[in-house]
């Protein structure tokens, strides 16, 4: 149906030709554009949704009583429902921390909340195709209970700040008692939020999206970027690194790189660093812990971003 | 009446130090508005989401900007008790 439309409104109405390079690269842009925005509407209003069930408070209370193991599988779960932004990452950090959460299964939260967010999972299921979605998804987890389970074992404790306060976080403040009123009008505003802010990096990435599509030769990049070239997949964790509020226009250009040749392995292991290793986010930790701590963190996040990278370029045909 | 914003400077908590500004002055209250930005301050409100609002210490909404309709109420909750 989208096709049709874009059929329609390129080749009809603005009378462009599908067998030109700039006829092909409008059409592109016009077909992708509806259709992410239509995924992203739907999607992010589903997920804000199913969050107004999973507070910080509730996830800490699920977390509280669970150790190694059976607690990072469960913050890595529930890293996906609960809502996370960077500038929430310190008092959601020491909440869980005071609660009585282990460090690693704190720290698989930390890592699967950002990477495994709705709207990156859009982008790849609109660009990529629902596969990789899940395969995104199921890597996220891997990484985030393995990365959890190791820096549990690391014992680092000692490199958290501590940071006195007079009375223990323990008596959730926050009112209960959401009806479903509230909850699809949060849902609403959430996803209009999300869009406002997004919008222009979606537009901007499909615009050059769809340029490198119509007007870079296909398989131009394999030479340099391709799945054997072994430094294609360190190079593209490290320049994720920074990049992390651009993660909705990020996506698409990535999609039309790997039309141009780059492996899909090094393409997860972009996005994975993108939305996984935030630079603001370190900053932001650096006031709770030592930057030993956040180092080991990154370095171990990283690591397993990279094998993913390998693995899906050696098992991706 | 005192109102926090609790928050470690994020745009959102600006934002919501904007709406419930134009609240009270709509409201022709007067109340104390105050901006609680350290992390030791905001735990012992037991929030781990910012933005948050508290009305005369007690957290009235945590994560979310409010609208200003739903600030209003609170307000004129808190002021009939």
């Amino acid at each position: 149906m989208i096709t049709s439309f874009a059929d329609w409104l390129v080749f009809r109405i603005l009378g462009l030709s599908a067998s030109t390079l700039f006829g092909s690269a409008v059409h592109f842009f016009v077909y992708d554009t509806i259709k992410i925005f239509f995924l992203l509407v739907t999607i992010i209003f589903i997920v804000s949704f199913i969050r107004t069930y999973f507070p910080p408070e509730r996830t800490r209370a699920i977390l509280s009583h669970k150790r190694t193991y059976i607690g990072n599988i469960l913050a890595a779960l529930l890293g996906i429902v609960t809502p996370f932004c960077t500038c929430s990452a310190i008092p959601l950090f020491l909440g869980f921390i005071e609660a009585g959460i282990p460090l690693g299964v704190t720290f698989s939260f930390l890592v699967s909340s950002p990477m495994i967010n709705e709207v990156a999972l859009v982008m790849l299921w609109g660009m990529f195709g629902w596969k990789i979605a899940v395969i995104y998804i199921f890597s996220g987890l891997v990484i985030a209970i393995i990365s959890g389970i190791v820096i549990g074992m690391l014992k680092v404790e000692t490199l958290v700040e501590t940071i006195v306060h007079k009375t223990p976080a323990c008596c959730a403040a926050v009112p209960g008692q959401t009806s479903f009123r509230e909850r699809v009008d949060f849902a609403k505003s959430y996803t209009l939020d999300i869009l406002k802010k997004i919008a222009i990096y979606v537009l901007i990435g499909i615009g050059l999206g769809a340029w490198i599509h119509g007007y870079v030769p296909a398989d131009f990049l394999a030479q340099y970027a391709g799945k054997d070239k072994w430094f294609a997949v360190p190079l593209a964790t490290l320049i994720g690194i920074p990049l992390y509020s651009n993660a909705a226009g990020v996506i698409p250009m990535v999609k039309a790189l790997v039309e141009k040749g780059v492996g899909l392995g090094t393409a997860l292991a972009f996005m994975m660093a993108v939305t996984g290793l935030s630079l603001p986010e370190f900053l932001i930790l650096k006031k709770v812990m030592k930057v030993k701590l956040i180092l080991i963190f990154a370095s171990i996040v990283g690591v397993g971003i990279m094998f993913t990278g390998y693995l899906f370029n050696l098992v991706i045909k | 009446m005192k109102i926090e914003i609790l928050g470690m400077g994020c745009p959102k908590c600006k934002k919501l130090t904007g709406i419930v500004t134009e609240t009270v002055k709509e409201l022709g209250i007067s109340a104390e508005i105050v901006k609680v930005d350290q992390i030791s301050d905001i735990m012992n409100y037991g929030v781990m989401i910012t933005p948050a609002l508290a009305i005369d210490g007690k957290v009235v909404v945590a994560g979310r900007i409010p609208s200003k309709e739903e600030i209003k109420q609170w307000i004129l909750e808190k002021q009939e008790k």
